[in-house]
C-alpha cells in the first residue's frame, strides 16, 4: 500500500489498518513511548490525535492513544496502562499540541502525563476532579451538581499591564470560548485561551451507537465540516467492513466536500473584508454562499449537506441536469469572485488592515504542528488531498495553495486561491462523473474490527479513529484541527492590538465544537 | 472604487419579502401585552447565545442578515450586549459547561423580554440529548416563547419563528 513507510524503522510490530490511505497500528510498552515519539518526530512526523480508554473490560486496564502522520501514512500507537497506575511521561516537549489533549484526556478518563501543566481543559465545574466520564462504569446521564469554576489564568505583571476578559459569550453570533488578554496600552503582550465551553459528551455518545446513527452524530461534530466529519467517518467504517464505495459515490462526496469548501471561503472572505471595515464584501460574499448553500438545497436535499455522505455510499444521486446545474454555478462563481478578488487587492484600506497582521511564522507553525488552511498560509504545504490522497483526488491532480508570510493577508489569498482551485476541481467532478451505483450494500458488522479516517476538512484534517464490536460502536474518537491551530493563534496575536483580535481570529476561523466534543 | 461601485450597480437588490409568521411555532401562550408587542414589531433587538451548538445554526443565523432574507430591513438587529436586547436567541443543546453562562445573560435582558429556542438541539437537545456534559434542550434552563425546530432551520424557519415571538393577536 505504501512505498516507503517512514514508521518501519522504529521497531514497531506494524499491522496494516485497510483505510482509504495508508494507515498502521501498532501497540507498544510505556517505557517505548518517549523514544518512539522522539524517533517519529526526528523523521518529520506530526501528532495529529492523543486521546485514552478505559479497556478494564478487556485487559484490566486503560490505553493511551496517538495518531501520527507522515505525508505518506497515518500510525495509531495504542500504549496500555496499568489500571493501578495509569500515568505515562509528558509528550509536550516533542509534540508541543499534546499539551491540551493530554489534559482533555486525564479529565475525560483518568489517565494523567507528568507535565507541569495539570489545569483541567474541557471540564469546567460539571463534575468533579475524581470523576472519569469515560470510564465505562461511568453512566452517560450521570450528573453532579455545578462547582466552583475557578480556573488559574496565568498573570502577567508588570507596570501598566491590563487584562480583558472575553467571553464564554461574545459580541456577536460566534460559539462561546474565552480569552484572556494581557495588554499594554492596545498592545497584546498575552493571550490565553480557555476552550471546552461547548463540551457535549461526543465520546460518551458515540459508544453504542449502532454505524448508522454514528453517521448522524459525526456529521454533527462541527456543522460547518459536516462532509469533512461524514467522510471520515465513513472511511473508518468502510475500513472495519470491508466495503468499498463505488466510484460514483467518491466523486459525489468530492463535490460535496469541495462545495463545503467554498461556501466556508465564501463566508469567511465576506467577514473579514467586514471585520477590515468593507462591509460590502460581507453583502457581496453572502449573497454568492446564499447562491451555493440554495443550489445544496435542490440538488443535496440539504443546505450545509448534512446527512449526505453515509457509510457504503451517498445518500442520494445527481443526475445529468444537476452537475450542468453544478457546473454553471461554478463558472457563475469563478467570475464573480475574480471581480471581488480584484476590487479587494485593490482596496488599500483593507490591504493595510491584512498585511502584516497576525503572523504566524512558518518554523513556528511546522514546531506547533499547526495543520490545513492556516499550516499552508504559513509555508507548510500541507493537504491530505495532495499527499498521501485519498480517491478520487489522487487522479484529479490537486495543487495546494501555499503561502510563507503567515498573516492575515496570506490567509486570505489562500482563501480565494483555494475557492478558484475547489472550482476546477469542481468542474471535473461534474463532468466526468462515473456511471454505476451511489452506495454499496452495508451488512452489519459482528466480532472486533477498527478504522481510521482521514479527510481535508476546510479548515485541515480531520480524523476518525473507531472501534466497533459485535455491529455497534465500542469507541469512536473525532479529531478537529482546531486541536493543533487555536494554541497558533495565542502566538499569532502577540505585539497586536486589540481591535485587531477579531480580524486574526475570523482569519483562522477555528472550530469550538470540534474541539470541545 | 470603481469597480467597487460598478459591482453594486450591477448586482443590484436582492431583498426577497419576508415569510409570515408561523403561529405552531409559539410553545407557550402570549405573554407580553400587544403594546409591547407593537413596539418589538417596530424594531426589535435580539441577542444570539450560543448555548452549545454544533455551530450549523449560527451559520443560519449570519445568513438572515444577507441580502436575500435582509432581517434588518424589517426593522430587527443584532445587538452586542443583552442589555440592549428584546429578545434572546439561543442555540444547541445548553451543555453543562455554558449553563451559568446562559442564565446569566438571560437575567441581564431586561424585561419585557422574549425567548426563541433554534434548532432541533435548542427544541428537544437533539442528537446531544441530556447527558453528563448536557442539559439538553433550552427550556430545560431558561423560560422559552417560540421553539424553532430544525437541523439547522433555515433562514425562513428563523424568520417564521421570530415573527411569530412578536405577531400581535391581530396580524397587521
Amino acid at each position: 500500500m505504501a512505498p516507503a513507510n517512514v514508521f518501519d524503522g522504529l521497531g514497531l510490530d506494524l499491522a496494516p489498518v485497510r483505510s482509504a490511505t495508508p494507515a498502521w497500528r501498532a501497540r507498544i510498552e510505556r517505557d517505548r513511548l518517549r523514544e518512539t515519539c522522539i524517533a517519529a518526530a526526528a523523521r518529520d512526523a506530526r501528532l495529529v490525535a492523543l486521546w485514552g480508554s478505559d479497556e478494564r473490560d478487556r485487559d484490566g486496564g486503560f490505553a493511551l492513544h496517538l495518531t501520527l502522520a507522515t505525508d505518506g501514512a497515518m500510525l495509531w500507537l495504542s500504549v496500555p496502562l496499568p489500571q493501578a497506575a495509569p500515568e505515562y511521561p509528558d509528550l509536550s516537549d516533542v509534540f508541543p499540541c499534546a499539551t491540551r489533549m493530554q489534559r482533555a484526556t486525564r479529565d475525560l478518563v483518568g489517565i494523567a502525563s507528568n507535565a507541569p501543566d495539570q489545569r483541567p481543559w474541557l471540564r469546567h465545574a460539571a463534575w468533579p476532579a475524581d470523576a472519569f466520564p469515560l470510564r465505562r462504569d461511568f453512566p452517560l446521564a450521570r450528573t453532579y451538581p455545578n462547582g466552583t469554576d475557578d480556573y488559574p489564568f496565568v498573570a502577567v505583571a508588570g507596570d501598566g499591564v491590563h487584562e480583558i476578559p472575553v467571553g464564554p459569550v461574545h459580541a456577536g453570533t460566534i460559539e462561546p470560548g474565552h480569552f484572556r488578554f494581557s495588554i499594554v496600552g492596545e498592545k497584546v503582550l498575552r493571550l490565553e485561551e480557555r476552550l471546552g465551553y461547548k463540551h457535549k459528551a461526543i465520546d460518551k455518545r458515540f459508544e453504542g451507537c449502532d454505524l448508522t446513527a454514528g453517521a448522524r452524530l459525526a456529521g454533527r461534530v462541527s456543522g460547518d465540516s459536516t462532509v469533512a466529519y461524514a467522510w471520515a467517518y465513513a472511511m473508518a467504517v468502510e475500513g472495519a467492513a470491508r466495503i468499498a464505495p463505488p466510484p460514483r459515490a467518491l466523486w459525489l462526496r468530492a463535490t460535496a466536500l469541495e462545495r463545503e469548501r467554498v461556501a466556508n471561503h465564501l463566508g469567511d472572505l465576506g467577514y473579514l473584508g467586514n471585520d477590515g471595515g468593507l462591509a460590502f464584501g460581507l453583502a457581496q460574499f453572502m449573497r454568492l454562499k446564499e447562491d451555493v448553500l440554495r443550489l445544496n438545497a435542490e440538488l443535496f436535499g440539504h443546505r450545509y449537506l448534512m446527512d449526505f455522505v453515509l457509510p457504503g455510499g451517498v445518500a442520494r444521486n445527481i443526475g445529468r441536469h444537476g452537475c450542468d446545474q453544478l457546473v454553471g454555478q461554478c463558472d457563475a462563481l469563478e467570475r464573480e469572485v475574480r471581480t471581488l478578488k480584484d476590487i479587494y487587492d485593490d482596496h488599500a484600506g483593507l490591504q493595510d488592515r491584512f498585511l502584516t497582521c497576525g503572523r504566524l511564522e512558518p518554523d513556528l507553525a511546522r514546531r506547533l504542528g499547526v495543520l490545513g488552511l492556516a499550516a499552508r498560509a504559513s509555508g507548510q504545504a500541507l493537504d491530505l488531498r495532495v499527499r498521501p490522497a485519498f480517491e478520487p483526488y489522487d487522479r484529479l491532480g490537486v495543487e495546494a495553495m501555499v503561502r510563507t508570510e503567515g498573516d492575515v493577508a496570506a490567509r486570505v489569498a489562500v482563501r480565494f486561491e483555494e475557492i478558484f482551485e475547489s472550482l476546477r476541481l469542481a468542474r471535473i467532478l461534474a463532468a466526468d462523473l462515473p456511471l454505476g451505483e451511489t452506495a454499496a450494500p452495508f451488512e452489519t458488522l459482528s466480532g472486533r474490527a477498527c478504522g481510521l479516517g482521514r479527510v481535508e476538512g476546510w479548515r485541515g484534517e480531520s480524523m476518525v479513529a473507531l472501534e466497533v464490536d459485535g455491529g455497534v460502536i465500542r469507541s469512536c474518537h473525532v479529531h478537529d484541527p482546531s486541536w493543533q491551530n487555536w494554541p497558533a493563534l495565542e502566538h499569532a496575536i502577540i505585539g497586536n492590538i486589540v481591535p485587531d483580535f477579531p480580524l486574526i481570529n475570523k482569519s483562522f476561523n477555528l472550530s469550538y465544537s470540534g474541539q470541545d466534543l | 472604487m470603481l469597480k467597487l461601485l460598478k459591482q453594486i450597480a450591477v448586482v443590484g437588490i436582492k431583498s426577497e419579502a419576508p415569510p409570515r409568521p408561523d403561529p405552531n411555532l409559539r410553545v407557550t401562550g402570549e405573554r407580553l401585552k400587544d403594546e409591547i408587542l407593537r413596539v418589538f414589531g417596530g424594531s426589535l433587538a435580539i441577542r444570539h447565545v450560543d448555548a452549545g451548538s454544533c455551530n450549523g445554526c449560527e451559520l443560519e443565523i449570519h445568513m438572515l442578515n444577507n441580502a436575500y432574507y435582509n432581517l434588518e430591513g424589517l426593522g430587527i438587529k443584532f445587538v452586542a450586549s443583552p442589555r440592549h436586547a428584546d429578545m434572546l436567541l439561543v442555540t444547541g443543546p445548553v451543555s453543562r459547561n455554558m449553563e451559568t453562562a446562559l442564565k446569566r445573560t438571560f437575567v441581564a435582558v431586561p424585561d419585557p423580554k422574549l425567548v426563541v429556542a433554534v434548532g432541533d438541539c435548542g427544541c428537544t437537545g437533539g442528537v446531544f440529548g441530556e447527558s453528563y456534559a448536557s442539559c439538553g434542550r433550552v427550556a430545560n434552563v431558561i423560560p422559552v416563547d417560540v421553539a424553532v425546530p430544525g437541523c439547522p432551520p433555515t433562514p425562513v424557519a428563523l424568520m417564521q419563528g421570530i415573527l411569530a415571538a412578536i405577531a400581535t393577536k391581530r396580524p397587521g
